[in-house]
């Protein structure tokens, strides 16, 4: 497709969108490698879902490069359908979606997805799993080693490469999938509910290192979750799905600051995001 | 280590009752007194071994089994994964492999006369056909049943058919692969040697024929032991390459017979939801342990 031509690391720009977090730190980059230019993603007028089974009409939303958007909703209202439209897996039955003004033509390596659970090949040890992205991508293998090596790290799973899948925890495989889906430098970060199978502990300690590992990546991030708290914590920006469509889009008040989830702004926000919710 | 004993000792058991019942001549309603004791076949036996025949024969059949197994097992994996994602492959070849299934393999003698040149190539191919279909089904049933994730998940990294494949669907299929490659191994073992017995020069199958038309039954019997041990060996063969292979399998609790859980290894359980992808092949592998 025409926008994979001009992607990820080709070319080593810095224009990372003001909403991110300022400089990165020298050692996250010696591993995330210098930013990477981040995506927009448009949708206008979409419908998704199967044919004969629209999940979602008349979808409008711009997402911003480098914006972390969530995506909160009930249960079965289209939010997977959404995030799998976007990665190019669904095509939309209607309406169009472009991604930097070029309509979306399929799966491409610039957009990342990241899924709820046993994603990752099970047959292949946790570094072989990081490894796959970059080795699709014609990475010369000893440099593959090393910076899937360097993403198990950052991950905190440096010591534990060599294992298998199954030989990890539930909470450890969703920081290998983070990783392999950050180890190929993607432009574009798609996240389906990548930690709603996790523990309550568990899950924050992930919403925290997410951040930490997307912290000067400057890719643009899709964060789908039925958790409401989840989505006020992590994002720029929340957009609110109900039965059928689009409800509202609202911007976050100090976004992914722990201590900012009593600030009257966010709670005020929380009260509207639940209503529109209609929970 | 009592698990090797017990083993034996199954052998040992059925060797004794034979002997038993033959050298008691034991003639009720079933007749022993006219079977060859132990004693009888292993004379017979130590006989053919100091003779050139016997390694003649053992030689020509492995040739002919391990020919048309490895044959089947390409074409049954390679036809097994097209029909399983080519929906045109499904309708051109479908009906076709489907007809020709229920045939068995030995009663295509008449065909393999008719094609083939030589009666040894007849062989392999009687032998091919009856290890291909089991090879296919299960190909065909493991491709279908791979966690559609884990080709999403590839083709958002970018790749394409191949790569899908060689990484996802071949490493994938793996284990059900395995599950048709042992049932083919045995089925190949029956219709080599009947194959053998109806249009072979030399082989296990044609030697046992003759010693039963010279009423040799020691002889006989040598030719039935020859051939439980060598099938024996083989399908032992193609499950221990199995195991190697899909090693990554979880290994799950309730392997019937299991030894008790290694204390050594970090005892992690099972994974959190071993889903439909780890089920499956999981619980074939419980099934198969009692085999090796």
């Amino acid at each position: 497709m025409s926008t994979s031509s001009e992607t990820v690391g080709t070319s080593p720009e810095t224009g990372v969108s003001a909403s991110k977090e300022s400089a990165p730190s020298a050692s996250s980059e010696a591993v995330a490698g210098p930013p990477v230019r981040g995506t927009r993603l448009t949708l206008s007028g979409a419908s998704l879902g199967r044919p004969g089974a629209p999940a979602l009409d008349d979808v409008g939303l711009d997402i911003a490069p480098g914006e972390i958007l969530t995506v909160v909703g009930p249960s079965g209202c289209g939010k997977s359908t959404l995030l799998r439209t976007l990665a190019g897996l669904l095509s939309p039955l209607a309406g169009e979606i472009t991604q930097d003004g070029h309509p979306l033509t399929g799966p491409a390596a610039d957009r990342a997805l990241v899924f709820q659970e046993d994603a990752l090949l099970p047959w292949r040890t946790l570094r072989a799993n990081v490894e796959l992205p970059l080795a699709i991508r014609g990475v010369p293998r000893s440099e593959r080693r090393d910076q899937s090596q360097a993403w198990l790290e950052r991950v905190g799973l440096g010591t534990q490469a060599r294992q298998l899948p199954h030989r990890v925890s539930g909470g450890q495989r969703q920081r290998v999938q983070l990783a392999r889906a950050l180890a190929a430098r993607p432009r574009a970060v798609l996240m389906d509910e990548p930690f709603g199978a996790l523990d309550a502990q568990t899950r924050a300690g992930m919403q925290d290192l997410l951040v930490e590992v997307l912290h000067g990546t400057g890719a643009t991030v899709v964060f789908v979750t039925h958790d409401v708290d989840e989505a006020l914590f992590l994002g720029d920006r929340v957009a609110l799905l109900g039965a059928g469509g689009l409800v509202a889009v609202r911007d976050v008040p100090h976004p992914r600051d722990r201590g900012a989830h009593d600030h009257p702004a966010r709670v005020a926000l929380r009260r509207d995001v639940l209503t529109s919710l209609g929970t | 280590m009592t698990r090797y004993a017990l083993r034996v000792a199954s052998l040992a058991v059925a060797l004794g009752l034979w002997q038993a019942l033959t050298s008691l001549n034991v003639d009720l309603w079933l007749r022993f007194s006219q079977f060859p004791t132990v004693t009888d076949v292993a004379r017979a036996f130590a006989a053919r071994l100091s003779g050139p025949d016997y390694w003649t024969d053992l030689t020509d059949s492995l040739t002919r089994i391990l020919t048309g197994f490895l044959l089947a097992a390409v074409l049954g994996v390679a036809t097994g994964v097209l029909v399983a994602r080519s929906r045109l492959a499904e309708d051109l070849l479908g009906p076709v492999l489907e007809v020709i299934r229920p045939i068995p393999a030995i009663a295509l003698v008449p065909v393999a006369i008719l094609l083939f040149p030589s009666n040894e190539q007849g062989i392999v191919f009687i032998t091919c056909t009856a290890a291909f279909f089991p090879v296919l089904v299960s190909t065909r049933h493991a491709v279908r049943a791979l966690t559609p994730m884990w080709e999403e998940a590839v083709r958002t990294m970018g790749g394409g058919r191949w790569r899908i494949l060689g990484s996802v669907v071949l490493p994938g299929a793996l284990p059900g692969v395995f599950g048709g490659l042992s049932v083919g191994i045995g089925v190949s073992w029956i219709c080599v040697i009947s194959a053998e017995m109806i249009s072979g020069q030399y082989g296990v199958g044609y030697r046992t024929w003759q010693d039963y038309t010279v009423v040799d039954y020691p002889g006989v019997f040598v030719g039935m032991v020859t051939i439980g041990v060598l099938g024996w060996l083989t399908s032992t063969a193609v499950e221990l390459l199995g195991r190697r292979l899909t090693r990554w399998l979880p290994r799950t609790a309730y392997v019937p017979g299991a030894r008790p859980p290694r204390p050594a290894r970090s005892v992690k359980s099972a994974p959190a939801a071993p889903a439909a992808a780890s089920g499956g092949p999981a619980s074939e592998e419980a099934r198969d342990e009692h085999l090796v």
